[in-house]
C-alpha cells in the first residue's frame, strides 16, 4: 500500500470518484491546468480532461452558485475554495440556497455538493489565511461539515462526502497537508510516510460521516477535537504524562454523539480543543453536549483551550495557535478537582 | 457623457507635465520598489519573513506613473501585492520592512503581515487579502469624497483575476450611478497566480468591462512609467471634472512568482525573460533619460547607490527592530 500525504491522498479521492462518476466535476480556482495553491488536484485536468476538471474565474459567489445550481440538476460538482478565508462571499448562496433547497423544496431538489477548503493556521497567512470559520456552518442546518486530520480518513471521508447527497463543507487542515503537525513550530515536522495513517488504499473506500476515531485510548480524559488539533492533543498527552483519550471527531455536524458519551461517561473528565475563536466556537456546543448527556458523570467542569478572541495576528503566530504546552495546561485543569 | 482623450492640459486643479526633476523622481521611485522587493525576497529565503509575501517586481511603472499623477489628499486601495503601492505613497520602507518581519515597529505592530498595512497620513487605505474585496471598499471612500465635496479622488486598485468577482461590477453600476470620483485601475499583469487571462475571462479587454455601465476605459502601456503618467493625468482630469469613474487597464507583468512558493509552471522562464529583456520598464525609462540627456549613465548609479542604503538600513531595521510584547495580542480588537 503506498504511503500518501494528505495532498496525495485527497487528489487520489478525486482521481478515484471522477473515474467512478460521470457527474462528478472538479473545478475551482487555479485548480485546473496549475494544479491547484497546495497541488490538491494536480494532474487531474490532464487525465480527466478539461470538461470534468477545470478552471473557474476568481469570484466565489458565482462559482459556488453554479456549483449548486448544477447539483440541483442531477451532477455531483466538488469545488475548491483556495483557502477558506475566501468562503464569505459564498457564503449567502451556501446558507440560503445549498443547505435549504432540499426543505424548501420538500425533497424534490437536492443538492449533492463538496466544497473543499484549507482552513487553519500555522503558516504565517495572517488574518485573511489563517482562520477556522467551521462554527459559521455547523450552525446551519442542512449542511455537513467534515474534518479530516490524515491521510486515511482524507481520503475515505472525502469519498464518503462527494457522494453523499447533501451539501459538505470539507475543511482540510493545511498544516497538515505534509506531515502530522503537533504544534511544535520549531521542530521539523515527522513526514507523513512515518506515520501509519498514510497507508492509504490507491482504489474506492469510504470512511462514514458522522463516526468518530479514537485517535489515542486513555482512561484519565476526553480530549474533544479535530482536525491539526488532534496531533496537538496527543502530543500534550505524552510530554505530560496524562492518560488522554483523544476523540477525533471527524465529522462536526452530524456530530458522533455516541462516541463523546462513551467516551465521557468512562473518563468523567473533558477537554474540548480547537483552533478557531473560543467564543461561539463548535467547542461551545460540545460542552453544551456533554453537560446534557454527561452531567451526572462529570467530576469536573468542562476545560476548553482554543484561539484567542482576536483577528489571526501575523505576529503572534505561535502565541494564537493552541500548542500542547496551552492543551497540557487544559489537561491539568480538567484533572485539578 | 464626455471623452477622456480629448481633455486637455490647464484645468485648474489639474496635474501638471511632468519636468526634468519629475522625470528622474520616476527613476528614483521604481528603482526604491525594485530594490526593496529584491531586499523583501531575500529575507523571505532566509527565514526573516514568514507566510505571504507577493513581489511586486516588473509592475513598478503602473504605481509610481499613477501616484505621480495624484494631486494632495487622493486617496488609493490595493490588494495584496502592496508594498509597491505602499513605498509609492511615501510609507517608510522601515516601518514596511518591519511589518514584513512581523515587528512592533510596523505599519500594523506586526499584525497585519505584507498583505495587512494602511496609513492614513499618506491616504492608503490597505492593503486586502481577499481578492477584489477592495474594489467596492473603494467605491465607498469616493463616496465619502463626493459627499465632502472634498475634491479628491480614489484609485481603487485590482489585478485582472479580481476584475472577475461579482462584487466589482455591483462598485461599477454603484460608481457611475452615484457619479463617484474613483479610478478603477486592473493591473493585467497577465497571470492569476497560475491561471493566464485566456483561461478565466470571457472577455479580455478589461478595459471594456464597464461598457455596459457607461464607465469609459482605456488601455495603457502598463510597461512605460510615462505612458501610465499621461493616462493617469488625463483620468484623474476626467473624474476630477464631475464625470463620474473611469477605469485603466495597466498591461503589465509579474517577473516573480504570485507569492514565494509558486511552481512557475504555468509560463516558460523565456517568456519572463522576454519581457524583461524587451519591457522591464526600469531599464527602459533609464535609457530615455541618458538618450534625453536629462540623466548620465554615472547619475543612475547614483540613485541606484542611494537607495540600496534605504533598504538595506531598513532591512537591518526590520531585522532589529523587537517583535509586539504579548500584551498587544488584545489591543485593537474592539474599541
Amino acid at each position: 500500500m503506498p504511503a500518501m500525504t494528505m495532498i496525495q491522498a485527497l487528489n487520489s479521492a478525486l482521481d478515484v470518484m471522477l473515474a467512478k462518476d460521470p457527474d462528478v466535476l472538479v473545478f475551482g480556482e487555479d485548480i485546473g491546468y496549475f494544479g491547484g495553491v497546495f497541488r490538491v488536484t494536480e494532474g487531474l485536468q490532464k487525465k480527466h480532461g478539461q470538461t470534468r476538471c477545470f478552471d473557474s474565474p476568481i469570484g466565489e459567489a458565482g462559482l459556488v452558485a453554479a456549483a449548486i445550481g448544477m447539483g440541483a440538476y442531477g451532477l455531483r460538482p466538488v469545488v475548491e475554495i483556495q483557502f477558506a478565508d475566501y468562503i464569505y462571499p459564498a457564503y449567502d448562496q451556501i446558507v440560503s440556497e445549498a443547505a435549504r433547497i432540499r426543505y424548501r423544496s420538500a425533497g424534490e431538489f437536492h443538492v449533492p455538493l463538496t466544497i473543499r477548503t484549507p482552513y487553519g493556521g500555522g503558516i504565517y497567512g495572517g488574518q485573511t489565511h489563517s482562520q477556522s470559520p467551521e462554527a459559521l456552518f455547523t450552525h446551519v442546518t442542512g449542511l455537513k461539515t467534515v474534518i479530516p486530520s490524515n491521510p486515511y480518513d482524507a481520503k475515505g471521508l472525502l469519498i464518503s462526502a462527494i457522494e453523499d447527497d447533501d451539501p459538505v463543507i470539507f475543511l482540510e487542515p493545511k498544516r497538515l497537508y505534509n506531515g502530522p503537525f503537533d504544534g511544535h513550530h520549531d521542530k521539523a515536522v515527522t513526514p507523513w510516510a512515518k506515520h501509519k495513517a498514510s497507508e492509504v488504499p490507491e482504489g474506492h473506500y469510504a470512511v462514514p460521516l458522522g463516526k468518530a476515531a479514537t485517535a489515542r485510548a486513555g482512561s484519565a480524559v476526553t480530549v474533544l477535537t479535530y482536525g491539526t488539533m488532534v496531533h496537538v492533543a496527543i502530543a500534550a498527552a505524552e510530554e505530560t504524562g496524562i492518560d488522554a483519550e483523544v476523540v477525533d471527531l471527524r465529522t462536526l455536524m452530524p456530530v458522533d454523539i455516541d462516541a463523546i458519551v462513551r467516551s465521557v461517561q468512562k473518563t468523567g473528565r473533558c477537554v474540548v480543543a480547537h483552533e478557531a475563536t473560543l467564543t461561539s466556537g463548535f467547542g461551545a456546543e460540545l460542552c453544551a453536549l456533554v453537560q446534557e448527556h454527561c452531567f451526572w458523570h462529570l467530576e469536573a467542569p468542562i476545560q476548553r483551550v482554543a484561539g484567542w478572541d482576536t483577528p489571526y495576528p501575523h505576529a503572534f503566530e505561535w502565541d494564537y495557535f493552541p500548542g500542547p504546552k496551552r492543551l497540557a495546561d487544559g489537561l491539568k485543569r480538567a484533572l485539578e478537582n | 457623457m464626455s471623452d477622456p482623450s480629448v481633455v486637455e492640459d490647464g484645468g485648474v486643479n489639474a496635474t501638471p507635465a511632468p519636468n526634468s526633476t519629475t522625470l528622474k523622481k520616476f527613476y528614483h521611485d521604481m528603482l526604491l520598489i525594485r530594490r526593496f522587493e529584491e531586499k523583501a525576497g531575500q529575507l523571505y529565503g532566509m527565514g526573516l519573513i514568514g507566510g505571504f509575501c507577493h513581489l511586486y517586481i516588473g509592475q513598478e511603472a503602473v504605481v509610481v506613473g499613477m501616484q505621480n499623477a495624484l494631486l494632495p489628499g487622493d486617496q488609493i486601495i490595493t490588494a495584496y501585492r502592496d508594498h509597491g503601492h505602499m513605498l509609492a505613497t511615501g510609507m517608510d520602507p522601515k516601518g514596511v520592512m518591519a511589518e514584513l518581519t512581523g515587528r512592533a515597529a510596523g505599519y500594523s505592530k506586526g499584525k497585519g503581515g505584507s498583505m495587512h498595512m494602511f496609513s492614513a497620513e499618506t491616504h492608503f487605505y490597505g492593503g486586502h487579502g481577499i481578492v477584489g474585496a477592495q474594489v467596492p471598499l473603494g467605491t465607498g471612500l469616493a463616496f465619502a469624497n463626493k459627499y465632502k465635496e472634498n475634491g479628491a479622488v480614489t484609485l481603487a486598485y485590482m489585478g485582472e483575476g479580481a476584475a472577475n468577482q461579482g462584487q466589482v461590477y455591483e462598485s461599477f453600476n454603484m460608481a457611475k450611478l452615484w457619479n463617484l470620483p474613483v479610478i478603477y485601475v486592473v493591473e493585467n499583469n497577465r497571470y492569476a497566480m497560475g491561471t493566464s487571462v485566456e483561461r478565466a475571462s470571457a472577455q479580455p479587454d478589461f478595459y471594456k468591462r464597464g461598457e455596459s455601465f457607461n464607465v469609459p476605459g482605456v488601455s495603457v502601456d502598463g510597461m512605460d512609467v510615462e505612458a501610465v503618467f499621461e493616462a493617469g493625468r488625463k483620468a484623474l482630469e476626467f473624474v476630477r471634472g464631475g464625470n463620474g469613474p473611469m477605469i485603466l487597464e495597466m498591461k503589465t507583468y509579474r517577473y516573480r512568482g504570485h507569492s514565494m512558493s509558486d511552481p512557475a509552471k504555468y509560463r516558460t522562464r523565456d517568456e519572463v525573460q522576454s519581457v524583461r529583456d524587451r519591457k522591464d520598464p526600469i531599464d527602459q525609462f533609464g535609457k530615455k533619460l541618458v538618450d534625453r540627456n536629462l540623466a548620465s549613465e554615472a547619475d543612475l548609479k547614483v540613485i541606484d547607490k542611494e537607495i540600496r542604503l534605504v533598504v538595506n538600513e531598513a532591512a537591518e531595521f526590520a531585522i532589529e527592530a523587537p517583535e509586539p510584547d504579548a500584551s498587544e495580542l488584545y489591543t485593537d480588537v474592539l474599541a
